[in-house]
């Protein structure tokens, strides 16, 4: 119950300060909407062209994105020390790494529901009976981006050179969730079944898994630093 | 009040890379204790205090706290220790109530919306509760700091500069709440600068130069030009 609720007063302190500061949310917009516009300048009208890139672009924008918002996961915690406060907290330190994840999980959620949104006007996709599917994927390849992503957002957090670093050890860490969600979405878009994508919701159901469970039981070694 | 040692330190060195800072210390609080650690910049009196703390680790040496190894068994300490450090770990886009909700529900409890308000009454911020922290200044933010470790009974508590940035009225509620922290039985670590009346609080005075306790004595009798000139004679000869 305690762990419990400590894991949600981190989260609802997030998003809190995430809701009134809104300066990773209205840099992700924009970030967003330009991403979007250089794609559809690049790619132009060739519906054949666009539908074979589409699920690539779709998870570039999604990944970039991404990218920013974990990647200030902690810098709030640098600011009057609060680092410290987090390290001295009795208890177990996983269930601040829960509410860490699970405020990403939620702006991440918020940004994709509008980027997808906004690839459905500007290429003028139809999803159709997709839907269900791609929204289950993008749900597992955004917990398994956002557990990484915030594990390595906390052991970069004191590193002078973090906004290098940080990307140059997520990306690699997170091929198995890439391909998996690439894959799935690109024939989930072509009209394919779920059960045609079994072996990639297996894959990436697993990779979750793992990726949640290293987070939490790592997390206090990476606090401590 | 007993004379049990609640903060232990032997022999405790630190160095950042190949500089050392800490260079033996040895030093004990005990019960109903406060003890000021007076030195001059970059002594490592904020590092002594954070190794205390479990922020850091010594690089060799003991440390126990209220009987807990403060390196094998950092979170038993954790469970003892209130700590205020230079930073005030207060988060400008919430509120002087909803900080102290944060932190209190972090360290394990559920405060009642009573309990928050009582605290912040008690640091003068009642009018400013719902105000977000980012309109505080400095000195606001020091007096919220101090609100937070009004909302637990630790056994030991270590202070950063604790007088520093406050007003008259703020210092002398300090001195009481620090007082009554005493005869509870509490120990108190504090890093001070100041030679004032903030050192009446103190039983003891520790000068720490060139990495070791350069001095540990009984506050007594001395007086204010009494602590300058002992501070003169060794902490800026060790330095």
């Amino acid at each position: 119950m305690t762990f419990a609720r400590r894991a949600l007063v981190v989260a609802w302190k997030d998003l809190l300060v995430e809701r009134r500061s809104k300066e990773t949310l209205n840099a992700l917009l924009f970030f967003s909407l330009l991403l979007l516009f250089i794609f559809q300048f690049a790619l132009g009208p060739d519906r054949e062209r666009l539908a074979g890139v589409l699920p690539g672009v779709l998870w570039l924008g999604f990944i970039l994105s991404a990218l920013l918002a974990l990647g200030r996961t902690f810098l709030l915690e640098r600011e009057h020390d609060c680092w410290e406060g987090l390290l001295l907290a009795p208890g177990d330190k996983s269930a601040i790494y829960l509410g860490k994840l699970a405020a990403n999980l939620a702006l991440m959620a918020v940004v994709e529901t509008l980027v997808l949104g906004l690839f459905v006007i500007f290429f003028d996709i139809d999803l159709g009976r997709a839907f269900p599917g791609l929204a289950l994927v993008v749900a597992l390849g955004t917990l398994g981006l956002g557990a990484v992503g915030t594990l390595f957002a906390a052991m970069t957090a004191h590193v002078r050179a973090r906004e290098v670093l940080f990307p140059v050890l997520l990306l690699p860490v997170q091929i198995p969730v890439l391909l998996a969600t690439v894959k799935a979405t690109e024939a989930l878009l072509l009209g394919e079944p779920l059960g045609a994508v079994a072996h990639w919701m297996k894959l990436l159901a697993a990779a979750d898994v793992i990726y949640v469970v290293i987070g939490l039981l790592t997390f206090d070694a990476v606090l401590e630093g | 009040m007993t004379t049990e040692p609640v903060i232990r330190l032997g022999d405790v060195r630190k160095a950042f890379g190949d500089q050392p800072v800490l260079d033996g210390v040895s030093l004990e609080v005990r019960r109903g204790e406060a003890v000021a650690l007076l030195g001059g910049n970059g002594a490592g009196k904020t590092t002594l205090l954070k190794i205390v703390a479990t922020v850091l680790r010594p690089t060799s040496g003991h440390v126990v706290v209220a009987g807990h190894d403060a390196v094998r068994d950092a979170e038993a300490v954790r469970r003892q220790i209130g700590f205020a450090g230079h930073g005030t770990w207060v988060y400008d886009d919430l509120t002087a109530t909803e900080n102290l909700r944060f932190w209190a529900t972090l360290g394990g409890r559920a405060p009642s919306d009573a309990e928050l308000s009582a605290a912040l009454v008690a640091v003068d911020l009642e009018r400013t509760a719902s105000a977000r922290v980012r309109t505080f200044s400095a000195g606001m933010k020091r007096r919220l700091s101090l609100a937070r470790l009004t909302l637990f009974q630790p056994a030991v508590l270590l202070l950063d500069e604790p007088f520093g940035g406050l007003d008259q009225r703020a210092r002398k509620w300090l001195e009481g709440q620090l007082e009554t922290f005493k005869s509870r039985g509490g120990a108190l670590l504090m890093v001070t600068h100041s030679f004032g009346r903030e050192l009446g609080i103190a039983d003891r005075i520790a000068i720490l130069a060139g990495g070791r306790i350069a001095l540990d004595t009984l506050r007594g009798g001395l007086d204010p030009d009494d602590v300058q000139r002992l501070y003169a004679a060794h902490a800026e000869e060790g330095a």
